[in-house]
């Protein structure tokens, strides 16, 4: 299933929430304030990587941009534009919305 | 009014910011009191606490959002006599930040300092 995250992982439990219940060969998308957790170097970066190992990350280009985060991206976190955003929607079954 | 206010005394004012800058409308709505209440004045600061350091970040394009950017507005402050920014140090080095990363020359203060300058002030506004 597609979980996604639109929470800063610095001021909520978003994340970490849905980061304890995706299972493994699940996509997570971050957007909004959410893309921050895809940044490197940062107190939750260690987590993400470790999340990278069983699920998929993705992260919404235009959030990221707007952020000023481009340039931050840790690797193995993928970029989509919106289109590809309403792709994982139509290819996973269901949507868990972690707001 | 009192004699003190009539004559124009400034009072120091310090806005509080604590959110990143496009996820809510509090960043953006800071931003326009604190060009508002330039015009009247008085001893201005600005703080950037936890998810705020975010609003000042460099390299931050908005064209796919389609959202105005105003992190270049805050180096219009200058003009506004504006100039005592400080950001929490312990904020930045949690998301990999530092000064170098920041649209503005700032004051990067622990937690402690931060304390003092809230203390030191008449009015506080919380963003």
């Amino acid at each position: 299933m597609l979980h996604t995250v639109n929470k800063s992982p610095f001021e909520h439990k978003a994340l970490e929430a849905c980061l304890k219940f995706a299972r493994q060969g699940s996509a997570v998308l971050l957007i909004e304030d959410g893309v921050y957790a895809a940044a490197k170097g940062t107190a939750v970066s260690t987590q993400v990587q470790e999340a990278l190992k069983s699920v998929s990350i993705y992260a919404l280009r235009p959030d990221v941009e707007a952020r000023g985060m481009q340039n931050r991206v840790m690797d193995g976190v993928r970029l989509v534009d919106y289109g590809g955003f309403v792709d994982l929607v139509a290819e996973h079954n269901a949507v868990q919305s972690w707001l | 009014m009192s004699e003190e206010s009539a004559a124009g005394v400034a009072k120091k004012f310090l806005y509080v910011n604590r959110r990143a800058p496009y996820g809510s409308i509090y960043a953006l709505e800071s931003l326009e009191v604190v060009l508002i209440g330039a015009a009247f004045e008085q001893d201005v600061s600005l703080a950037f606490l936890g998810d705020g350091v975010y609003q000042l970040t460099k390299g931050q394009d908005t064209k796919g959002l389609e959202v105005k950017n105003f992190s270049p507005t805050f180096r219009a402050l200058e003009d506004y006599d504006v100039t005592k920014l400080y950001v929490e140090k312990e904020a930045l080095e949690a998301r990999g930040l530092r000064e170098a990363d920041l649209v503005v020359p700032v004051e990067v203060v622990g937690a402690e300092r931060m304390a003092e300058i809230m203390e030191a002030q008449d009015v506080i506004l919380s963003f």
